[in-house]
C-alpha cells in the first residue's frame, strides 16, 4: 500500500537521509536465487525495492537490464512468477515498500483489474510502467487506486514545464526522475545538472523525488543523495549477477547493495548538510 | 459498420484507431513525439512541403507507378480482371521510398541532422540510406545480426550509399530487436536525431504519417483505374507485414463502401500455436509493443514471439494499428498465405507475366486467384505489387533446392 511508501519516506526525511532504492529483476538468475536475494535486500540497506518483471522487448533499458530480463525469461520468469516472489517476500517483511517495474504488455495481458487485485494481495506498493506515459495511464491508474497502489510517474530531462504539469497531475507515491537522456545504466548522470533539475522539480511538487537511470557508482549515488529524496541503482546491481555464478551471486549482489546504500545513507552526515 | 464514418479523420487526436494505436513510449520520448506531431501538422499545411515531395516523387522516385493489366494471370485464374499497381518500379525497387522521402524532408524542416532507421530485410534501410545520401545526411541503420547474415547484398548496398549499418545482437537479433535498438538510440540522441520508421507502426503520429506518405499509391491507383475501366475496382489487395504498402493502397478506397479490401498476412509454416508464422491479426491478439496497441504474436504472459515468414519483409510480430481497427470493424478482411503458396505465386508471376515479384506481394498474389474466381469475369481487382523480387532470388533458389 502507498501508506508503506509514505511512511518510509517520512521516516527517512526525519532522519535527514535519502532512501536507497535497489532494483533487481524478478527470476534473475532463477526463481530461488532471486528470492534469496530479494529477502535479504532490506538487511543490506535497501529502503525501497524495485522489482523488475521481465519483458521480451525492453525498449527503455540498456544492456545490463536487457540481459537480466533475458536471463529471467530463460529461467521461466513472468509477471505471475514476479507476484509469487512478492507474496513470499511479504511473508517475511511487512515494512519495506516494494515497487514493480516493467512494461505495459504483460500487465495488459493479465488484465488491469486482475493485475491490481493480485498485486494488492501480494503486497505491492507501487508500479512503474516505463512505456505508459500520463496520456495512456488512466485505465491502469483507475484499476490500481482502490487498492492504494501508486502508479509512479516519470520525469525526464526532456520534460518541459508545460508537460511537467501533465506528469504531476494526480501523481502519488514519489516522482521518478530519469537523470539521463538515454536508457537505463548506459550513461552516467552529471550530478550538477541533476541537482539543478531536482531543485526545479521541488518547486513544482512536494512529493519525494527519486533519481535513477544513470547511477552506477557509490560516489555518484552519494553525491545525488545530497539533493534527491531517493537514489535508484539497477544496472550496477544486476551486473553482479551477470558476472558471477549462482552460488556467489547472492553474496555479490548484497555486498554491492550494502556499498551503495552506505554511500546514500551517510551522504548527508559526511557533508554536514541538510537539504 | 458505420457507413458515415469519415475515414480521413482517423486517427483521433490521441492517435487512436478505435482501441488501437496510441503513444506508449517512455517519458523521455514523449516530448519528442509531441514535437514531431506538431512539425508534421505544420508540414501538412504547407503547400511548399507537398510541392517538394511531388517534385522528388516525379523525378527521383519515378511516380506515378503504372497500373498494369496482368492479362495472362487473369486468363490463368479465369475470373476477375487483375491489375497490378507497380510500386516495384520505384527507385530502390519497392514502395518504401515513398515514406522515407516524406520523413527525411520533414526531418530537414525540423532541423534534425542525423537519421536513424530500423530494417529487417534491408529494403527500408536501403530506401532510407538512399534518401539520406541524396540530402547529405548521416544515416545509421539498425539491423539484427541474424538479418545481416541473411541479407548481405542489402547490407553492402546500404554501405555503398554511405550509411552505417549497426548490428543488433540483443533479443533474437531480428527486426523487432532492431526497432528496440533504434528506439534506444533515439532516446539517447533526442536533440539531433530523427527516427525514420519503416512501417505504419510506432507511437502516434507515425502510423498516420507513414500512411499519409504511402497513400499516394491508392490515390494514383484510384485515378488510374477510373481512367482505364471507367469504374472503381471490386476489390483491392495487398500483403500485410507491418502493413505500410497495404494501407497505402487501401486508404484512398476506404470511403468507397463497395470496394472490398483484402490484406494478406504471412502464414509461414501454418497458423497454429507453434507460432511459425507472422500473421498478427489472424494468429495473434491485441497488446502493446513499439509504442502502439495492436494485434501481436505473443504468449499468455505478454512476451512477444518471433514468428516466421519466408519473406523477411513480413517477418514482424505486429501489424499497423489501423489494420487492427479495419479488421475489427469489418471494413477490411485479412487472409493469409503460407511460405509454399507465396513461393508458387512467385514462380507463376515470373512465368506468366515476366515479372519477378518480391516474396512479400507474392503472398497477396497467392490469394488473388481465390478472389478473382469469387468475383467472376465481370470483376476488377487491383493488387499492390509493392516490391520487386531480385532481392529474393537467393531465398527462392534455396527454398527450391537450387544451388547458385
Amino acid at each position: 500500500m502507498t501508506a508503506r511508501l509514505d511512511k518510509r519516506f517520512a521516516d527517512l526525511k526525519q532522519r535527514n537521509r535519502a532512501a536507497f532504492i535497489a532494483y533487481i529483476m524478478a527470476n534473475d538468475p532463477d526463481h530461488e536465487t532471486c528470492f534469496d536475494i530479494l529477502r535479504q535486500l532490506p538487511t543490506a540497506g535497501a529502503d525501497v525495492i524495485e522489482l523488475g518483471f521481465p519483458f521480451s522487448d525492453p525498449m527503455a533499458d540498456g544492456p545490463s537490464v536487457q540481459k537480466a530480463g533475458q536471463r529471467a525469461l530463460k529461467a521461466g520468469g513472468s509477471l505471475r512468477k514476479t507476484l509469487d516472489l512478492v507474496t513470499r517476500f511479504r511473508a517475511h517483511d511487512k515494512d519495506t515498500p516494494l515497487i514493480l517495474m516493467g512494461y505495459t504488455n504483460p500487465v495488459e495481458q493479465m488484465g488491469h483489474t486482475a493485475f491490481a487485485e493480485e498485486a494488492h494481495k501480494a503486497g505491492v506498493d507501487g508500479c512503474i510502467i516505463v512505456d505508459l506515459p500520463p496520456e495512456e495511464d488512466a485505465p491502469l491508474r483507475a484499476a490500481l487506486s482502490p487498492h492504494q497502489i501508486s502508479l509512479i510517474r516519470l520525469a525526464a530531462p526532456t520534460t518541459n514545464d508545460e508537460r511537467l504539469k501533465t506528469v504531476l497531475e494526480g501523481v502519488s507515491g514519489f516522482l521518478y526522475y530519469v537523470s539521463v537522456v538515454g536508457v537505463t545504466g548506459a550513461k552516467a548522470a552529471v550530478t550538477t545538472q541533476v541537482r539543478t533539475a531536482l531543485e526545479h522539480l521541488k518547486q513544482a511538487t512536494s512529493l519525494p523525488i527519486a533519481v535513477g537511470f544513470g547511477v552506477r557508482a557509490p560516489e555518484a549515488a552519494r553525491a545525488l543523495a545530497l539533493t534527491a529524496d531517493a537514489v535508484v541503482v539497477g544496472s550496477a546491481i544486476v551486473d553482479e549477477i551477470a558476472n558471477s555464478g549462482k552460488p556467489e551471486a547472492v553474496e555479490r549482489v548484497l555486498r554491492k547493495v550494502k556499498l551503495l546504500s552506505d554511500a546514500v545513507h551517510t551522504a548527508r552526515d559526511l557533508e554536514g548538510l541538510s537539504p | 459498420m458505420d457507413a458515415r464514418r469519415n475515414w480521413q479523420d482517423l486517427p483521433d487526436e490521441r492517435g487512436r484507431f478505435g482501441a488501437y494505436g496510441g503513444r506508449y513510449v517512455a517519458e523521455t520520448l514523449m516530448p519528442l513525439v509531441l514535437d514531431l506531431e506538431k512539425a508534421y501538422r505544420a508540414a501538412q499545411a504547407d503547400p511548399a512541403f507537398q510541392a517538394q515531395m511531388d517534385d522528388f516523387w516525379t523525378h527521383y522516385v519515378g511516380r506515378p507507378s503504372p497500373l498494369y493489366f496482368a492479362e495472362r494471370l487473369t486468363e490463368h485464374f479465369g475470373g476477375a480482371k487483375i491489375y497490378f499497381k507497380r510500386d516495384e518500379l520505384n527507385h530502390t525497387g519497392a514502395h518504401k521510398i515513398n515514406n522515407c522521402l516524406g520523413q527525411v524532408l520533414l526531418a530537414k524542416r525540423m532541423g534534425k541532422t542525423r537519421i536513424i532507421a530500423e530494417t529487417g530485410a534491408g529494403q527500408h534501410g536501403v530506401a532510407t540510406a538512399t534518401i539520406c545520401a541524396r540530402f547529405g545526411l548521416p544515416c545509421v541503420v539498425f539491423m539484427g545480426a541474424t538479418d545481416i547474415e541473411r541479407q548481405k547484398p542489402n547490407v553492402f548496398r546500404m554501405k555503398l550509399l554511405g550509411a552505417e549499418v549497426r548490428p543488433v545482437a540483443s533479443g533474437a537479433a531480428t527486426l523487432k530487436d532492431a526497432m528496440n535498438e533504434a528506439l534506444r538510440d533515439w532516446v539517447t540522441n533526442v536533440h539531433d536525431t530523427f527516427y525514420c520508421i519503416g512501417t505504419v507502426a510506432g507511437p502516434h503520429p507515425y502510423p498516420e504519417m507513414v500512411r499519409d506518405f504511402q497513400s499516394v499509391i491508392g490515390r494514383e491507383a484510384r485515378a488510374q483505374i477510373l481512367e482505364r475501366e471507367g469504374r472503381l475496382p471490386d476489390a483491392v489487395m495487398a500483403c500485410v507485414g507491418g502493413g505500410s504498402n497495404a494501407i497505402g493502397l487501401f486508404h484512398a478506397f476506404l470511403d468507397d463502401e463497395d470496394v472490398k479490401i483484402y490484406g494478406v498476412e504471412a502464414a509461414g509454416r501454418g497458423i497454429d500455436d507453434r507460432f511459425e508464422h507472422s500473421a498478427a491479426i489472424r494468429g495473434g491478439r491485441p497488446g502493446v509493443l513499439h509504442g502502439n496497441r495492436t494485434y501481436l504474436l505473443q504468449n499468455a504472459d505478454g512476451q512477444i514471439l518471433e514468428g516466421h515468414s519466408i519473406s523477411a519483409g513480413l517477418d514482424y510480430p505486429g501489424v499497423g494499428p489501423e489494420h487492427s481497427y479495419l479488421n475489427d470493424i469489418g471494413r477490411a478482411k485479412y487472409l493469409s498465405a503460407t511460405d509454399d503458396e507465396a513461393l508458387a505465386a512467385f514462380q507463376l508471376c515470373a512465368k506468366l507475366e515476366g515479372i519477378l515479384p518480391a516474396l512479400e506481394p507474392s503472398h497477396a498474389l497467392a490469394r488473388v486467384g481465390d478472389i478473382a474466381r469469387e468475383l467472376g469475369p465481370n470483376g476488377l481487382i487491383i493488387m499492390n505489387l509493392c516490391g520487386r523480387g531480385d532481392k529474393d532470388v537467393f531465398t527462392v533458389a534455396d527454398a527450391l533446392g537450387v544451388k547458385l
